[in-house]
């Protein structure tokens, strides 16, 4: 039974296609990623997916309701939470406000002490309890990073979206982000990542999805689609060059 | 709300000042506290949006203009239900239709909204009515409207501490800093944008229709002078636009300062105040709290 | 009626046209919202009245000699003023706040400064005011000549911005701020040379319309708004769509005073305006802006 069901989704910019057709689905409690070269619309799918961009065509469902088109707040309330490529935090706030935004916005709308109870507990997961009276701002890029997971999970999502949310970690960090995302599927979250890090893709994602030029080129078992002619070709190849 | 109790004891004690002051203080102390609540109310909304309102005088009026239309038929607590409900529309009109979009187009919108309400009725009042100016009789003393404006600043700081502290009020804030982060975490942009917008925009109608009888005489060029605006955002800033308090603390020196100035420089009033009004925005962006509070960070640090 | 009321709102729509393109120049290059936009226009007009009064300096020389002292004026008063919140900002959104609260700042200095030099009057000139035939309807020399001067200018400056390496490194500010700084691009010559020159086109506007119209000092913010209206319209940063948008409203206008009420010119205006916000918020050309 899969939790996202993505199918003959394109998404045009004037007359550019930066996502053509795109078909797959995710299963509850999966944890798949999505690869594919730089400006292959990896990122671009992610924002149709969260709402933040409307498909030019096609359906997206989650838990069978077509989601395509939907405002980003329906999506998010509706059990979808995501992070930013670049780290989006709210500078003005404190730690535990940031986090208690989607829970009291979310479906279960928790106000009061039960939503800095539930807050506190998501930051205690990132390792930033400790802090949580700071001002968002004042954080560094990784605890930011590590805020805006926290910030995601407070929304208690089914599905997670990470968009590249590993890049720019030190080998130590990479290790301590890859164990928390991996504790996050024995809760039965789903997950959909964009990432980079092959370390990372290989250590948690059992299936992997390619994009390449807004197309689909591979979906299946990671180790058996990282080692596909066109893929390497796609994506391994440019990343020999860079 | 316990905090407000001091506050509210103050108020009362306002309210008890006509008896002493005599004609000429009650006006100064009813002028005052039409001025916190404009500038309180205008926060309410664009301190934590970021959505600069310039359209507080196109609400006064419509206020002032529904007195002027009902005070003489209807009774007063249907006249100002009325100025309420009108104020709170034309509000909904415009949120709605400009509030799903950028900031800017909100700006723009509003900057144009007082001249364009007076245009309309200076049409309305010349072609239908045939007269361009309205009377206001009322029974009412000075102190009458002082109590009333009182009652109504009590009231527009409650809520201002009530939003402060509710979900509306983190809604705000983080769409101030940041819309798509807001949207993704399921915030309604548009519904929390425009509850407050009405909010704010009944609360400043409310205030003109209550000041309007001081004017006896009205007509669309008195009650949609744009300097009404104007003075609402700069006591707004000066106090800081984002703190509960920041508004009535920069209203009461800054109405003051400018009776003073309107009083003895009636030429260069609007030179002196445009000049004031650029200075706070160079000078303390944040509003007198928050550099306060800076100040008192950095002595504590140097310590 | 139809072809007398279509050749004077096209007139007025010219004067709309370049007044307006300067502005989008203003926000879609140095990014500022400038409220006191209008208060220059009128500056201007004041200006032309006073040169032409007092010295007997023709308009159309007044049209050579205005904009360039204000294009020094606006160059100036983007380094002293905006300048500093440019810096503040740092890139963030909080420039578009700062600049809409400092030029709202500057709307009243400027105004007090007129209406304390020139009165709250309608003023005017008499220049060319004898009648010309065109097409069958009789029209003011100076409205036509005042059309052909904003034309020319306006078109002058489309050709200059989409043909002149110049106006390409103008044209790339304002598509895209963030990227035209890898290229090389001075940002912050730019920026300056941007505003000067919405406020020396500003200035011409001003200069042309005193030629036939009546101005007082409080005319500026009904510019200012009809200006920004315009640049909506025809998508931010974009100068044919400003100067399209420009003659539309100018049509619009005319035909409003002319079959409906001179007094709901400004109503009119803002219908427009809610129609392309409801409609189509990117501009009636946003597409080609994008391109």
């Amino acid at each position: 039974m899969s939790i996202l069901d993505i199918s003959g989704v394109t998404k045009r910019f004037g007359g550019l296609a930066a996502v053509s057709d795109l078909s797959f689905s995710v299963k509850h409690g999966e944890i798949v990623a999505l690869l594919g070269p730089n400006g292959s619309g990896k990122t671009t799918m992610i924002n149709m997916i969260s709402g933040a961009l409307v498909p030019s065509n096609g359906q997206i469902r989650f838990q069978g309701d077509d989601i395509a088109g939907r405002a980003p707040d329906r999506i998010a309330r509706a059990g979808i939470a995501r992070t930013f490529q670049l780290v989006r935090i709210l500078p003005s706030l404190s730690l535990i406000e940031n986090v208690v935004v989607p829970a009291a916005f979310g479906r279960r709308r928790l106000w009061g002490d039960e939503a800095l109870r539930h807050a506190a507990s998501c930051l205690d997961r990132v390792g930033l309890k400790a802090r949580c009276d700071l001002r968002a701002a004042d954080l560094t890029y990784i605890d930011q990073k590590r805020l805006e997971l926290a910030r995601a999970l407070s929304a208690e999502p089914q599905l997670l979206l990470l968009d590249e949310w590993l890049a720019g970690l030190n080998p130590a960090e990479l290790q301590e982000g890859i164990a928390l995302i991996r504790s996050l599927t024995h809760d039965g979250i789903s997950i959909l990542m964009v990432e980079h890090i092959m370390e990372a893709v290989r250590a948690l994602c059992p299936r992997t999805v390619v994009m390449a030029a807004g197309r689909k080129i591979a979906d299946g078992p990671t180790a058996d689609v990282l080692s596909q002619p066109e893929v390497i070709a796609a994506y391994l190849g440019e990343a020999a060059h860079a | 709300m316990r905090q407000l109790l001091p506050f509210y004891a103050l108020l009362g004690l306002a309210g008890l000042a006509p008896l002493w002051l005599g004609d000429y203080g009650a006006g100064l102390l009813l002028g005052m506290t039409s001025a916190a609540i404009l500038a309180t109310a205008w926060a309410m909304f664009s301190g934590p949006t970021r959505y600069v309102s310039l359209a507080t005088v196109a609400f006064y009026g419509i206020g002032a203009y529904v007195v002027a239309a009902l005070a003489e038929s209807q009774p007063w607590p249907v006249v100002l239900l009325a100025a309420a409900g009108c104020g709170g529309l034309v509000a909904l009109v415009v949120g709605l239709s400009t509030l799903r979009l950028a900031g800017i187009y909100f700006v723009i919108f509003s900057f144009g909204l007082a001249e364009l309400i007076r245009q309309l009725l200076t049409w309305y009042e010349v072609n239908v009515t045939g007269t361009l100016g309205r009377y206001i009789f009322t029974e009412f003393q000075p102190r009458d409207l002082l109590w009333q404006l009182l009652v109504l600043l009590a009231v527009t700081l409650t809520l201002s501490v009530w939003i402060h502290r509710s979900r509306l009020g983190l809604a705000l804030r983080v769409i101030g800093d940041d819309e798509t982060v807001a949207a993704h975490a399921g915030i309604n942009l548009a519904r929390s944008k425009l509850t407050l917008f009405v909010i704010s925009s009944v609360l400043i109608s409310l205030t003109g229709a209550i000041q309007s009888p001081r004017w006896v005489y009205i007509e669309p060029s008195i009650v949609f002078n744009p300097t009404v605006s104007f003075t609402a955002v700069i006591m707004a800033l000066l106090g800081g636009a984002n703190r509960i308090w920041g508004p009535i603390l920069g209203a009461v020196p800054l109405y003051l300062a400018f009776e003073f100035l309107s009083a003895h420089f009636p030429d260069h009033f609007s030179i002196l105040l445009g000049l004031l009004f650029i200075l706070v925005v160079f000078a303390l962006p944040n509003g007198v709290l928050a550099a306060l509070e800076r100040l008192r960070l950095r002595k504590g640090a140097g310590v | 009626m139809l072809s007398s009321t279509l050749i004077l709102g096209l007139v007025l729509g010219g004067s709309y046209a370049l007044v307006a393109v300067g502005m989008t120049l203003q926000y879609g290059i140095a990014r500022i919202m400038n409220l006191a936009y209008g208060e220059f226009i009128i500056l201007a007009a004041f200006a032309t009245y006073l040169l032409f009064g007092s010295l007997g300096i023709s308009p159309i020389v007044a049209l050579l000699i205005i904009p360039v002292i204000a294009f020094g004026l606006g160059v100036a008063l983007f380094q002293v003023m905006m300048r500093p919140l440019v810096t503040r900002a740092g890139g963030s959104g909080r420039l578009e706040v700062d600049s809409i609260l400092a030029t709202f700042g500057l709307l009243f200095v400027l105004q007090g400064v007129m209406l304390l030099a020139f009165g709250g009057n309608y003023t005017s000139y008499g220049f060319l005011d004898q009648g010309v035939n065109v097409l069958g309807t009789t029209l003011a020399a100076n409205r036509l000549l005042a059309f052909a001067l904003s034309i020319g200018l306006a078109g002058g400056l489309f050709a200059l911005l989409q043909f002149s390496r110049w106006g390409l490194a103008l044209r790339a500010v304002a598509l895209a701020p963030g990227s035209a700084a890898l290229v090389g691009l001075n940002m912050r010559r730019i920026a300056a040379l941007g505003f000067g020159l919405g406020t020396a086109l500003a200035a011409a506007g001003g200069v042309t319309v005193s030629m036939f119209q009546t101005f007082s000092a409080h005319d500026g913010v009904l510019f200012t708004m009809k200006a920004l209206v315009i640049v909506i319209m025809g998508g931010v940063g974009n100068v044919l769509g400003a100067l399209v948008s420009g003659l539309l409203l100018g049509l619009m206008e005319t035909a409003v005073a002319r079959w409906v009420d001179p007094g709901l010119t400004l109503a009119a205006t803002y219908i427009l305006f809610l129609a392309v916000l409801l409609w189509r918020p990117e501009g009636l050309f946003g597409k080609a802006a994008g391109r």
